[in-house]
């Protein structure tokens, strides 16, 4: 379990240590795609969550990731077409989607109660590994002043989502 | 009679006049960016909150000790008359990083 929730977010830590190794940051449209992913990963994993889990609060957390994600990649959506910016694909989104993906199947196969505590610890450790990302790599290497500021706000969303997720783990036990 | 009834009706006119704007104020509080600001802020009971949530995301002012719970919807001011005295710490429930302080006095 705990090898795997570490796998999840295996993606964004070796991002981090190599980049920053290699002193290789990623560009800005490369950071837009990251962002944008990540926000898509927690609405999937949400609507998965939205349609499998039996604890209220669990269900109306997802709710409020789907409500929030779908916001958040709303505005950065609206930010490339302003500034013109075409989100380029890249390993980290590539890794982080494929993770996502065994994740998400792996969840499948539980249900009741198994099912909610296995999902709120991903997200609890999902948002960590993200704010992580968000605060030592992808924040300090936007170049664009705009993009910057959107992530900034992503990272005060994300860490209150993680504290949030933290309340409705804490209320399962 | 008709005096008494009349100077009766002038000093409650008068009494109604000077209470509703001395005491019943309304406070703005915005939420912005995920900040609620003021962080901390003095009203009466009686007085008026006016939420503002200038955000794409919804918010909620909720209180720790369960005297009030206000939902804002994305981009919506939502309004609510504080009815008990003390010292509230409030909080959002979606992103309970987002915390404030509202003084009540009776």
């Amino acid at each position: 379990m705990f090898v795997r929730l570490s796998a999840a977010v295996a993606a964004l830590s070796l991002l981090t240590g190599a980049a920053l190794a290699q002193g290789a940051k990623p560009t800005d449209p490369q950071i837009a795609h990251i962002a944008y992913t990540a926000g898509v990963i927690d609405i999937t994993a949400a609507k998965q969550a939205i349609s499998k889990a039996s604890n209220k609060d669990v269900k109306a957390f997802a709710e409020d990731m789907v409500r929030d994600h779908e916001a958040v990649n709303k505005q950065a959506l609206d930010l490339v077409k302003k500034l013109k910016v075409t989100p380029e694909d890249n390993d980290t989104s590539k890794t982080l989607s494929k993770q996502a993906a065994d994740k998400l199947a792996e969840l499948a196969k539980l249900s009741g109660a198994a099912y909610d505590k296995a999902y709120v610890a991903n997200e609890v450790a999902y948002h960590k590994a993200v704010n992580g990302a968000l605060e030592t790599l992808l924040i300090p290497s936007a170049s664009n002043a705009e993009l910057k500021s959107l992530l900034q706000t992503g990272l005060k969303i994300f860490q209150g989502h993680q504290l949030h997720a933290e309340h409705v783990a804490a209320e399962l036990k | 009679m008709r005096t008494g009834c009349s100077l009766a009706v002038v000093t409650a006119l008068m009494l109604g006049a000077m209470a509703v704007p001395a005491h019943a104020a309304t406070i703005q509080v915005v939420m912005e960016n995920l900040v609620v600001s003021p962080a901390e802020v003095s009203a009466k009971v009686g007085d008026t909150v006016e939420w503002i949530n200038k955000d794409v995301f919804a918010h909620t002012a909720t209180a720790r000790n369960g005297d009030f719970d206000v939902t804002m919807p994305p981009k919506k001011t939502v309004t609510s008359v504080l009815t008990k005295a003390g010292t509230v710490e409030y909080y959002c429930r979606y992103h309970p990083n987002m915390k404030a302080v509202l003084k009540i006095a009776p």
